[in-house]
């Protein structure tokens, strides 16, 4: 099976390759190998942005490739962030809360220790309980579930009402786009049991791993994010090519014909909007243990127009173009905006990227919206069709690049 | 002859306007069926209530042997209980190879899961290889459909629809747009999988009706105007008055 994923779509080994070589020159960089060129904080960066990445593939599977323009994935991807980032804060406070009370003259009853880590969590938005959506919060295995199933099943039931009441286009991205909303409104209340806007923090810290210093723990979620962008790109890759993928295309290109060819477009669209909305919780949940805070401003509609933006610049339809797109905006984006672009002085105006970064982002949209189609993904083609510029045949694989049909046989 | 789709007494309204007014229609098993009629005949509603894409305001639609209602179902369904459906302007996926739009309309499982680990077999493979032969688009397996004439674009769809195995073609205006050459093998092919099915095909040009010689239903203000061989129901003061004699 991956042999036949590999022969058939060379880009898949060439992605794959230099996601490797990236992940070891930025481990050979960190400071826990010893030679400290990348600083912490900038491998924790790098990771982040490889996590923003797989959600960008997720993004280019709903909308690049079935054509549903959700304006809600992120929302799935800060679930999965605030999921993971439950039994961070649980497990972190009650190691504390026990090293407290383990001085005490008499020995805490396991009620006294639950007490103190409800008002140690919840004593900011003055409350002393746990809520009721905290109930495994002790348990790594359920939350760990809990970041696939919990955004798995909102985007089963929200997409069964939408899909199934034929929402389409602009209208659908609307109400994806309402979804989010109200959840960040949600989780803004102090008593949605999520600490309202103090969101959840510390979650750089895991638990039981003290003795590990940050240097070190940021390589390892460096690793790990590296990871799951690869395996995710492999399934991308396995739902796009073939039949599967055929139909969603055609879904995106013509619905009502896929519909008289007898696939019930409802479901398929539902599964890959659930598939995506999974996919991007596991890139919340590692995310959110680099950021080290999760609040509801980080689910707040702009960020999921930002993943759009990400794969429109990146060019959509292509799985790579999404990578490429949310790698280089993002990276681009905290370098404008962490005050390391120097001002330009225009005399008259002085001209600060800190204020000025989203208008060029804007503009950087309309004009690749505008004249470049195929977005940054696009460069791809140019260079491969100079090196093989007599090529015929349809593709072989969703990338361009790929070997086509005529050639792969001979 | 045993009836495959039965359409009796149905009435639809869009906003107090009838497009069709207690139509009755039937087909048999293995049959070719023209329809004509002038425009707002309601022909193409016709087609949108037996592909379940409109729900009639009255009426039965009953099909196959077991004489099952049609009304209700999705069009996802009624498209696998068998029936397939040619829209007038080519509808191909233009973004994929003529190989795969085959595919796509191969008969094959449905599923997500199913389609999601299929394979195609030789047995497929070489269905696509005999379909393409059937519509002359063999040496074009390989190339995207986007990149095909007109003509073979609705030549594609046809082959599309043959691949579906549907037993009941609905084809909207399969020669619009064709060289008279291009006609002559779309009627060959039409005429060919009558033999073993039943077509409906929806046409304004009377010469392509001519030669795909066999019964015509004239439509006019929805409802069944004439119907017989087309000598038949050209001599038909009716007709004359509301089709022909314009």
């Amino acid at each position: 099976m991956q042999n036949t994923i590999f022969a058939r779509n060379p880009s898949v080994l060439i992605f794959l390759s230099l996601l490797g070589l990236f992940t070891l020159l930025v481990t050979l960089g960190a400071e826990a190998s010893g030679t400290g060129i990348i600083s912490t904080s900038f491998v924790k960066t790098l990771g982040k942005t490889l996590c923003l990445c797989l959600a960008a593939l997720a993004m280019d599977l709903v909308w690049g490739y079935c054509g549903i323009l959700s304006l809600g994935h992120f929302a799935f991807f800060g679930l999965g962030g605030y999921m993971i980032g439950m039994w961070l804060m649980y497990e972190r406070t009650r190691d504390i809360v026990a090293g407290a009370l383990a001085d005490a003259p008499i020995p805490p009853t396991t009620q006294e220790i639950t007490d103190a880590i409800g008002t140690q969590i919840f004593g900011v938005v003055g409350s002393n309980e746990f809520p009721l959506i905290w109930s495994f919060a002790d348990s790594l295995i359920l939350q760990l579930a809990m970041v696939v199933l919990v955004p798995g099943a909102l985007a089963l039931v929200f997409g069964w009402l939408a899909f199934r009441s034929r929402v389409t286009g602009v209208y659908l991205s609307i109400l994806t786009q309402a979804m989010t909303l109200a959840l960040a409104l949600y989780l803004f209340q102090n008593d949605s049991g999520l600490r309202g806007n103090n969101g959840l923090s510390g979650l750089q810290n895991i638990p039981g791993l003290d003795a590990v210093p940050q240097s070190v723990l940021s390589v390892w979620f460096f690793w790990a994010s590296a990871l799951a962008l690869a395996l995710g790109y492999l399934l991308a890759v396995f739902i796009t090519q073939g039949k599967f993928g055929s139909v969603i295309r055609g879904i995106r290109d013509d619905e009502a014909r896929v519909r008289f060819l007898g696939y019930p477009v409802e479901v398929y669209k539902l599964v890959i909007f659930a598939v995506t909305a999974c996919i991007a919780g596991i890139a919340g949940a590692l995310y959110y243990p680099q950021a080290g805070i999760i609040n509801p401003a980080e689910v707040a509609p702009i960020a999921s127009i930002y993943l759009a933006v990400w794969v429109a610049i990146g060019g959509r339809g292509r799985l790579y173009g999404a990578v490429i797109g949310a790698a280089f905006v993002s990276l681009v984006s905290s370098w404008f905006t962490g005050g390391q672009a120097p001002d330009v002085p225009l005399g008259f105006y002085t001209l600060k990227w800190v204020d000025w970064w989203l208008v060029l982002l804007g503009l950087s949209f309309v004009l690749v919206t505008l004249f470049a189609p195929k977005g940054l993904g696009g460069l791809v083609d140019l260079w491969s069709n100079r090196k093989s510029p007599n090529r015929h045949g349809a593709d072989l694989g969703p990338s361009a690049g790929a070997l086509r049909e005529q050639e792969a046989s001979e | 002859m045993n009836t495959l789709l039965e359409v009796s007494g149905v009435s639809i309204s869009f906003d107090g306007f009838k497009a069709i007014n207690n139509l009755t229609f039937a087909i048999g098993a293995a049959e070719m069926r023209a329809i004509i009629g002038p425009n707002g005949a309601g022909k193409t509603t016709f087609m949108d209530i037996v592909t379940g894409k409109t729900k009639p305001d009255e009426g039965r639609v009953i099909w196959g042997e077991k004489g099952q209602s049609l009304l209700g179902l999705s069009e996802a369904r009624i498209a696998r209980e068998g029936i397939g459906r040619k829209f007038q302007k080519p509808t191909v996926f233009e973004d994929q190879s003529v190989q795969d739009n085959l595919l796509m309309a191969l008969k094959n499982k449905r599923g997500p899961f199913s389609v999601l680990f299929y394979r195609p077999s030789a047995a497929d493979l070489e269905r696509v290889e005999e379909l393409a032969t059937t519509i002359g688009l063999n040496e074009q397996l390989a190339r995207k459909s986007g990149e095909l004439s007109h003509g073979q674009k609705q030549w594609l769809e046809i082959g599309m629809l043959l691949a579906q195995e549907p037993r009941l073609l609905l084809v909207d205006e399969p020669a619009a747009g064709m060289t008279p050459q291009e006609r002559e093998h779309t009627t060959a092919i039409l005429v060919e999988a009558a033999k073993t099915r039943a077509v409906v095909v929806v046409e304004h040009d009377m010469e392509f009706v001519r030669r795909l010689d066999c019964r015509v239903t004239v439509l006019h203000e929805g409802s069944v105007l004439a119907e017989g061989s087309l000598d038949h129901v050209t001599k038909n003061p009716d007709v004359i008055d509301v089709y022909l004699g314009r």
